[in-house]
């Protein structure tokens, strides 16, 4: 991973600006931002954020790539999509979230034990398995991401919901043994193997 | 023949045993006083959900969700896909709008769909079944089904964030939406006025920053309280877990004594349309609705 981020610094030199537009998601949006602050007057978690998009989106412009892509402030966007109507730009500021989220990931310089970063990373190959989202072993892979015995004091901590969950036929332990699925996983794989490549083809996330 | 047909895409969480299971049930059961005829979309997927970004990145994902646009076309040509989910809906109607405006992304996709024998054409349209509701059926339409109006009932009409920003309900503020509660008076109930329709529970987050995300619900909650609501009902499924399942921690952490019903805005169609308890699914609730129950019980 630290040999794309190499490989990123020697294109893109001192222009972060520009690696952003090439690399991120609806990152050539970012040079329209004005600056006004309304964004992170928006943000649910906003109070949380080192860095609130607006101060992001200027550190990207001043070449702070370092400060960005190590921050672990766009990992706490709910994706609740505030920031994007009230902008008057309409800037796609959650995307772009994301999308630095995920190419903060991609090259290794995400912090490392983020819990968003671990959750988003665990939902995505827990969905992709079979297709579809398999909620029990999602939990348990959550509450068991520190070691067993942190796993199982949350655990019983979440006991309650999780029986009150399985009573009302919401959560079913049989998930385990036998999760919901797609018929065709061979081909919903092979197809994300192809969208992955022409991906990380398109933002230069293949080693040269 | 049914009044209305659509290819009908659920999302994990409407399974059987799943978190939102009882959505269905209520769906199903409105769907049948409303002669609305669901064909699932065959082997459809997961949509990847907003959360799935840090593995998913871009592509992948749109090419799940055109993966289920491009089995909807083949196999249920014609009709509009409609969805349950406010996330599965968001990603679908994310991918259409994104595939159908920028043409290499499309190609991109449509050369990873050929891995899976698909190929996106952009021919159906995308909608979540409250716009179904109201702007294929609309409120008048609705009300003449009800037999039962629900009469006295307060009821705090908690939009969130995924069916209504971006896209949202044609017509309607971001700010102050009005759809869900003109559906509550629609069904005969109250809808009282609150200032935190429109916050955001938390979302995924909810697992990942629990502290975070339950000041939010606590907010929520507290406010509909204060303006005299007895129940809560939303359209989203992950508003609808998050802020039921846990008012018990928040308890714990607040020291507040929360125990307010949250249902879907189907569950309430169902009972005005004079489904039984079980047709509108109560029993799936960590937090039961007793007055509801009464309600389906009466005659």
């Amino acid at each position: 991973m630290s040999d794309l981020n190499t490989q990123a610094v020697a294109k893109y030199r001192n222009n972060f600006l520009k690696e952003v537009e090439a690399c991120v998601e609806e990152g050539d949006w970012v040079k329209m931002c004005m600056q006004c602050g309304v964004c992170s007057g928006s943000c649910p978690f906003g109070p949380h954020w080192d860095h609130p998009p607006q101060e992001l989106f200027m550190m990207i412009r001043a070449g702070k790539r370092e400060e960005v892509l190590t921050s672990s402030s766009m990992w706490m966007c709910t994706s609740c999509y505030n920031c994007i109507v009230r902008c008057p730009r309409e800037i796609p500021i959650t995307h772009i979230m994301h999308g630095l989220a995920n190419y903060a990931h991609r090259l290794g310089l995400a912090p490392k034990n983020q819990p968003t970063r671990h959750f988003s990373g665990l939902f995505w190959n827990n969905i992709i398995k079979t297709g579809r989202v398999n909620e029990l072993k999602l939990s348990l892979g959550l509450y068991f991401r520190d070691g067993l015995v942190s796993g199982i004091k949350v655990g019983m901590a979440m006991a309650s919901v999780g029986i009150g969950m399985v009573l009302a036929k919401r959560l079913n332990p049989i998930e385990l043994i036998k999760p919901h699925g797609c018929k065709d996983t061979k081909g919903i794989h092979a197809m994300l193997k192809k969208a992955r490549e022409i991906e990380d083809r398109r933002k230069g996330l293949t080693a040269a | 023949m049914a009044t209305k047909e659509y290819a009908f895409y659920p999302g994990c969480s409407s399974q059987p045993g799943a978190s939102a299971s009882n959505y269905l049930t209520s769906v199903n059961s409105m769907c049948k006083t409303l002669d609305i005829k669901l064909t699932e979309i065959p082997d459809w997927n997961c949509c990847g959900a907003s959360i799935g970004y840090a593995e998913g990145g871009e592509l992948p994902r749109h090419a799940m969700n055109a993966r289920n646009l491009a089995m909807a076309e083949r196999e249920l040509p014609g009709q509009k896909v409609v969805a349950t989910c406010a996330a599965c809906w968001l990603s679908a109607r994310e991918t259409k709008e994104r595939l159908d405006h920028n043409s290499t992304m499309r190609a991109d996709a449509n050369e990873a769909l050929k891995e899976a024998g698909l190929e996106y054409q952009g021919k159906a349209e995308v909608m979540h079944m409250v716009e179904v509701l109201i702007e294929d059926f609309g409120y008048d339409e609705l009300k003449k089904h009800v037999v039962k109006p629900l009469e006295g009932i307060k009821f705090a009409g908690y939009v969130g964030c995924q069916t209504n920003r971006p896209f949202g309900i044609d017509g309607e503020s971001f700010e102050n939406p009005v759809y869900l509660d003109k559906l509550v008076e629609t069904m005969g109930g109250e809808a009282v006025a609150y200032d935190q329709k429109v916050t955001c529970c938390g979302g995924a987050l909810a697992f990942s920053e629990p502290e975070k995300s339950q000041k939010q619900i606590k907010d929520i909650v507290e406010s509909a309280y204060d303006h005299g609501a007895e129940m809560i009902v939303t359209p989203c499924p992950l508003c609808q877990a998050n802020v039921e399942i846990y008012q018990g921690a928040v308890n714990k952490r607040y020291g507040t004594k929360f125990n307010i019903p949250v249902l879907y805005y189907s569950q309430l169609m169902t009972l005005a349309y004079g489904g039984s308890a079980k047709e509108a699914g109560l029993d799936g609730h960590i937090i039961k609705a007793p007055k509801l129950e009464a309600f389906a019980a009466k005659k």
